[in-house]
């Protein structure tokens, strides 16, 4: 037994030699990045080369460190995560947190899409904010996000993993709010901020469930010590995994908690492309594939995983229907993805969850990059003539097909990658997840239904795909006369991102080509070492023959139909502009309006708890109590002490003498005795 | 030779000064009052001398050092008192009355 656990503390001291080793520069990089860049911004804000050379080239360099230890692990499979021990963090009786990272195949996926897309987006952004004053503290923002994103994605514990949880969470804060000088943004970060705050303490308590009953925070133990200690679908694991799903719906937008994100799109648009789209928000979706074997353990957690994945990505996509805002379309878009996704881990298939976030990465950031480069042309348009039309809002579009062209061609294979058109990436990761439900529905018929809502939202995100571009790029330019003058493609800083994008998102399939296809499902067999337990608890059933390829006529019609009703109703009649728009009426407002879930959150829980902030907390609490009780009743007791006091010291000599006279005669008697 | 008489006459000296600086509001017959006492100690050490030894005549001197030491600085502050408030009654000096 002794020598078990010896070997056992031994077991991670062996470090893991090459590029896997020097994992920690990925993260010193853009910290170092963060740190010069800060520093610029305070010192010299004009020094914009200098912050885009060190900005963009950091995460370049964290990509190519990323790429060194893909080709590393692709060389030799480890057969057990690489651990990377920086240095001893927590060591406090039985809790021991090592400050760890932890290489394996998920977080190497993980890595090079943080690193990829970020670099991308990094240098659309140089572009894109070049005319911004807080040019520099952009950058060391996104370089600092970059940062906690990696140590989110690298943590070999979860401490660790929340570390950058919480950091990816701050950024998300500071750049929704990027332009603050405008109280719209500044509570839309607040709102990104606080609405977090509930999802994390649900991790927070899981943490300590875990630690209770598992003696252990680092993934590759909790693998371990899961199916010994814990029974299969008792209450102990499935809190765990519930709790846990808490923050991922927090972090990851899902209902209940995904009133976030649409506000969040207040932040400049490589800020929605990077966090809002394509990294941070797949967090979620990252910790349920982390700690997969407590969800495979906890049937009834996963069930509620990819029932309220499911439910969020049919209510999104409705709600992306009647949105006139380019980037809330998107953003609706994004949660309803992300619903997607946790359909998959939620069903088991965490290879099609994590196949769908790589695929998502690429189109979504891609589309919002697309939409920036839009408003940036709509902005410099409205710019120079001087007008204050709304530069987001798709009904001032129209026709730009002909002013930006890349862009278009660009956002039009993006929109049919989300759509699914084979063989785009997004088909090839969305029927899997469909195929994988299906599959799950042989046996339990719950899955059929949440295959049928999936389908359904495949057919709506088609229609409202098409529809912005349809509203975007087709039809008549609604801008205005002098504005069409203005209208043109961006730089090719800018431009540049998107074509490496549109290529990955048309080739993006083939990292999971299936078998029937000729392919080898190469991201399946990467990840498999990691999810072999969880496949043994939960087995993923793909429909096959027949089935198989009717489900695949089904996806790919239901696509076809909604890019068709969408190009067709959109354009169907003419679109007023903006400022000409008659009022949304029936269950158009109620989608435009988002389903008033805002406003019902308003009602019931924010102006409740500013009651009860204001009128208990505040006026009883802290003024009766605190102030009233505490502070001024000490200090009255005090000053009645004091009065007491004060009245020995009349002022007449004679009193003082008697008193003396009477205490030095008591105290001679006392002598005398 | 009688302990008595010169006893009782210390005992009435001092009391008289007690009773003076108790009733008397001015500051210079008040410490004329303290000097009363102080001799009336002295008259009751010498007297006292008489039975315990010379120590009690030693005493005195130092009473009396001490007592001219007193009285330079006494007066010293009532000349103080007196040119601040133009008075030497102690009615008036009760600046750190409660």
């Amino acid at each position: 037994m002794a020598l078990l656990q010896q070997a056992a503390e031994a077991a991670p001291a062996l470090a893991p030699g090459g590029a896997v080793a020097w994992v920690w520069l990925a993260v010193a990089l853009p910290l170092a990045g963060f740190l010069v860049n800060g520093v610029l911004a305070l010192r010299r804000p004009q020094a914009k080369t200098a912050v885009s050379l060190i900005g963009t080239g950091v995460v370049v360099g964290a990509f190519l460190v990323a790429g060194a230890i893909y080709l590393q692990l692709r060389a030799q499979p480890p057969e057990a995560p690489l651990i990377v021990n920086l240095w001893r963090w927590i060591p406090s009786g039985g809790l021991d947190i090592r400050f760890a990272f932890q290489v394996d195949q998920l977080s190497t996926v993980m890595l090079l899409i943080v690193t990829g897309v970020g670099s991308l987006i990094h240098l659309f952004s140089v572009g894109y904010m070049h005319e911004d004053p807080g040019y520099a503290r952009f950058f060391s923002y996104l370089n600092l996000f970059v940062v906690f994103m990696l140590v989110l994605v690298l943590g070999a514990s979860l401490p660790v993993t929340f570390v950058g949880w919480e950091g990816v969470g701050l950024c998300s804060y500071l750049l929704i709010g990027f332009w603050f000088s405008d109280k719209a943004n500044a509570d839309a970060g607040k709102k990104a901020f606080l609405v977090n705050r509930i999802g994390d303490l649900g991790v927070l308590i899981a943490m300590f469930l875990i630690f209770w009953n598992l003696r252990t925070l680092d993934f590759v133990a909790i693998a371990e010590q899961a199916p010994v200690r814990l029974t299969a679908g008792g209450g102990i694991v499935t809190a765990m995994a519930l709790l846990l799903f808490l923050g991922c719906a927090g972090k990851s937008a899902q209902i209940p908690l995904y009133v976030w994100l649409p506000d969040a799109m207040a932040g400049p648009t490589p800020v929605s492309a990077l966090i809002h789209a394509a990294t941070m928000v797949t967090a979620g979706v990252y910790l349920v594939a982390r700690t997969n074997i407590l969800f495979s353990m906890a049937p009834l957690a996963s069930a509620v995983v990819a029932g309220v994945g499911a439910l969020t990505a049919l209510f999104a996509a409705t709600i992306g229907l009647r949105q006139y805002d380019i980037k809330r379309v998107l953003a609706y878009s994004t949660i309803s993805q992300l619903g997607y996704m946790f359909l998959a881990v939620g069903t088991g298939a965490y290879v099609a969850g994590i196949f769908h976030l790589t695929t998502h990465a690429f189109f979504k950031a891609l589309l919002f990059l697309g939409a920036g480069s839009v408003i940036h042309a709509m902005h410099h348009a409205y710019h120079a003539t001087g007008s204050h039309e709304d530069a987001q809002d798709m009904r001032n579009m129209g026709g730009l097909r002909r002013y930006l062209p890349w862009t278009f061609v660009l956002m039009l294979i993006a929109t049919l990658a989300i759509s699914g058109v084979p063989p785009l990436s997004g088909f090839f990761s969305k029927d899997e997840i469909l195929a994988a439900a299906f599959g799950r529905g042989e046996t339990n018929p719950f899955w059929k239904l949440l295959w049928g809502m999936g389908l359904l939202t495949a057919l709506l995100t088609a229609f409202y795909m098409m529809r912005l571009l349809a509203m975007t790029f087709l039809g008549e330019n609604r801008s205005g006369a002098a504005e069409r003058e203005h209208l043109h493609e961006a730089p090719w800083i800018m431009t540049g991102p998107l074509v490496v994008l549109g290529l990955l998102s048309v080739v993006g399939g083939l990292l999971d080509l299936p078998h029937w296809l000729g392919g080898h499902e190469a991201l399946g067999r990467w990840l498999e070492p990691g999810l072999a337990a969880a496949n043994r608890n939960v087995p993923v059933v793909m429909p096959e023959g027949s089935t198989q390829w009717a489900l695949l006529g089904a996806a790919v019609a239901v696509a076809a139909i909604g890019l068709l009703l969408g190009w067709r109703t959109t354009l169907a009649k003419p679109i007023p502009t903006a400022q000409a728009a008659p009022p949304e009426r029936g269950f158009a407002r109620v989608l435009f309006r988002k389903y008033y879930i805002d406003e019902l959150y308003n009602a019931l829980l924010v102006r409740p708890l500013v009651g009860i902030s204001r009128w208990i907390l505040w006026k009883g609490v802290d003024q009766g109590v605190v102030d009233g009780a505490a502070v001024n009743g000490s200090a009255a007791v005090a000053r009645a002490l004091g009065w007491i006091g004060s009245r020995l010291q009349s002022g007449h000599l004679g009193v003082y003498v008697v008193v003396f006279l009477i205490g030095a005669v008591w105290l001679l008697r006392a002598l005398a005795r | 030779m009688l302990l008595g008489p010169p006893l009782l006459l210390s005992a009435l000296l001092f009391t008289i000064g007690v009773a003076g600086v108790i009733l008397r509001r001015n500051a210079i017959v008040l410490f004329m009052c303290v000097e009363l006492m102080l001799n009336a100690v002295n008259l009751s050490f010498v007297a006292l001398s008489q039975v315990l030894g010379l120590g009690g005549q030693v005493i005195v001197f130092f009473v009396m050092t001490v007592a001219a030491a007193e009285a330079a600085v006494g007066l010293a502050i009532i000349l103080a008192i007196f040119r601040h408030t133009r008075s030497v009654d102690l009615k008036n000096i009760n600046l750190l009355q409660g």
